[in-house]
């Protein structure tokens, strides 16, 4: 009994790491955009539909798991870059407030463009046959696709990390984070740094969004409910913190994931209770800064 | 002539009110939609205290409206009490009860943090609600809420036409609009203002900045509460989706395409809202699609909203005239000396 409880606990826990780390994405995009842009992304949900979208369609075209998923992720990114140029820049200097209602009004048009396009029908998005199956971890045995994910999303961390930390580009926008005018006195290309962030974010959400396509199938609603639970994250994480929010995506996910073992009724709600309770103890997030943005 | 019937709403917003809605039944397609019109409008008035007044964007007003019609609906179909004012005032307490709760809690935050958290705290309800399914229905909404009547001092007045109903619900409105009218124009209306132009500087002069803050949202609740309360029995029915954060998406649309900040703003964009999803649901499948887009055109090109932007173009108008009353003196003047 004690052993099948171990086994049914640490095979939960992997549950809650392979959507903890889904949420990561989703956290770190939001924060890098409302770190540097000051602009919340509501979008962003529906950004992640659009990033399982692209991949089905890809996938139907090419038939290559790979060139769908990145190529999927990556056609998000370039949108992201449009929308920034097209509607997020005429906003420059408005209140604060602007930057979140357009991208509520872009996310309700997107949904619905979605339905127009795709069919208001779920569509289902393959497990490539490479990761079919599952894998022995030495205590547990867990599908492939979810190591997959897990691995996948750790590397794209990393890669996010050395970019922000050794490339040139990385400090500026870091600077940016800092001291927008100072960058910008500097001589620097604001309004680029901003377009590229942004598009960043949204192929992190695209790439979430086509790698939750295989799990939970492909459907233009999928971004709505996750939108608000990312909104958590990165307000448990402190907005503007990546390594808050990477932490706060992993915890989150955990709560969820044994909620739903124990108390399935009550999973949604523990989000918020999380969020609640780490409110009243530190008001600006576990790593954030008190003042920002507000 | 537009010109002066706008100055004329400006100058006299509740009787205006009285004037507009008392034919506005029989303009419209039928009496549910203008009905629904005054719960909404009644809404987003009590979201512009704290959005367009204060200055504070709330993502979370479904929770009082859901609240207030979950309230009467669950005092009237569940618990068995048979009084229409027993029911409302059981909405509007609870509304106002969690108002103060939430209140308190989001206002801890400012700018978007104080968006998050009261979408945040709205999502924990309507999750609450949607697994206490013994009392709020659950999925399916709450159903089977009477339709009873109303009992004034010596006087019963059935509410079983639309058209009644219609007029109950735009009597408390009127009644709320005064209210409100009366809180905008006291001090305390004034320092809510100056709250959203520069907080720091009304807390420098003096004023409990968080406190103003929780008494406006609190007020905020309780109108939005009023409006659900109101809708609930409009319906008969509650559905969850009351309590969805798209809820408190809609009625920020509304507020903004009418004019946030405003007093007349949010009821007309109430009803350019809903008589335009009416229509265009009728037409076509994604009229969201098309609301959206509208929506985003608003904040891009008329933030200040349709109202808003009709009494600036009037001040305009005024300056512009009175600029050329001096001229036309200071020549008059010239010419004397």
């Amino acid at each position: 009994m004690a052993e099948l409880d171990w086994y049914l606990l640490s095979s939960q826990a992997f549950t809650g790491l392979g959507l903890g780390v889904i949420f990561v994405l989703l956290a770190v995009g939001l924060s890098l955009i409302f770190g540097l842009m000051g602009v919340t992304n509501f979008a962003h949900g529906s950004l992640y539909m659009l990033g399982a979208y692209f991949t089905f369609t890809l996938l139907t075209l090419t038939g290559n798991f790979w060139i769908a998923l990145f190529g999927g992720a990556i056609l998000v990114g370039v949108f992201g870059m449009a929308t920034e140029v097209a509607l997020l820049r005429p906003l420059a200097g408005r209140s604060i407030d602007d930057p979140l209602l357009l991208t509520f009004g872009l996310s309700l048009v997107l949904v619905e463009a979605v339905r127009l396009i795709w069919g208001k029908a779920g569509l289902a998005l393959d497990t490539p046959s490479a990761l079919t199956g599952a894998v022995d971890l030495g205590f547990i045995m867990f599908p492939q696709y979810r190591v997959f994910v897990i691995g996948l999303t750790a590397v794209v961390l990393i890669a996010l990390w050395l970019f922000l930390t050794r490339t040139n580009v990385g400090l500026i926008i870091r600077a940016g984070t800092r001291d927008p005018l100072m960058v910008r006195a500097l001589g620097f290309n604001f309004n680029a740094i901003r377009t590229i962030v942004f598009g960043i974010g949204a192929a992190l959400a695209g790439l979430a969004g086509a790698l939750v396509g295989p799990l939970g199938g492909v459907y233009a609603e999928m971004g709505v409910n996750i939108i608000i639970e990312s909104f958590v994250v990165v307000v448990v994480g402190g907005m503007g913190s990546l390594l808050g929010a990477v932490i706060a995506g992993l915890v989150i996910g955990e709560v969820v994931s044994f909620t739903t073992l124990f108390a399935p009724k009550f999973s949604h709600l523990a989000v918020f209770i999380v969020m609640a309770l780490v409110l009243i103890v530190r008001p600006s997030g576990l790593f954030g800064e008190s003042g920002l943005m507000e | 002539m537009t010109r002066w019937l706008s100055a004329q709403i400006a100058g006299r917003p509740v009787l205006a009110f009285i004037a507009v809605f008392t034919v506005f039944p029989f303009v419209i397609p039928y009496e549910g939609l203008a009905a629904q019109v005054l719960t909404y409008g009644l809404f987003a008035l009590g979201f512009n205290i704290i959005y367009g007044y204060t200055g504070l964007l709330s993502f979370g007003h479904a929770a009082f409206w859901g609240l207030g019609a979950y309230g009467t609906g669950i005092t009237l179909a569940k618990l068995g009490i048979h009084s229409l004012w027993l029911g409302l005032g059981a909405g509007i307490g609870a509304a106002v009860l969690v108002g103060v709760v939430v209140g308190y809690l989001c206002l801890r935050r400012r700018g978007i943090y104080f968006a998050m958290l009261t979408l945040a705290f709205g999502q924990m309800i309507f999750f609450a609600a949607f697994h206490l399914s013994e009392w709020t229905g659950g999925d399916d909404g709450l159903r089977g809420i009477p339709r009873l009547p109303l009992d004034l001092p010596g006087l019963t007045i059935d509410l079983d036409t639309p058209l009644r109903l219609y007029y109950f619900i735009m009597v408390v409105v009127t009644l709320m609009l005064l209210g409100l009218k009366r809180i905008l124009e006291s001090p305390f209306g004034a320092v809510l203002q100056a709250i959203r132009e520069n907080p720091s500087r009304a807390e420098a002069c003096g004023y409990d900045v968080r406190r103003v803050k929780l008494l406006a949202f609190t007020f905020s609740a309780f109108f939005a509460g009023v409006a659900g309360a109101l809708e609930a029995i409009r319906l008969n029915f509650v559905p969850i989706d009351a309590l969805y954060w798209t809820t408190s998406a809609q009625v920020v649309i509304m507020t903004l395409i009418g004019g946030a900040g405003t007093f007349f703003g949010p009821f007309i964009g109430a009803a350019v809202f809903l008589l335009l999803q009416d229509w265009l649901s009728l037409v076509m499948e994604s009229w969201s699609l098309v609301i959206g887009i509208i929506f985003i055109a608003f904040v891009l090109f008329l933030p200040k909203g349709i109202w808003g932007t009709l009494l600036e173009w009037l001040r305009g108008r005024e300056r512009m005239e009175a600029d050329g009353v001096r001229k036309q003196r200071e020549r008059q003047n010239q010419a004397a000396l």
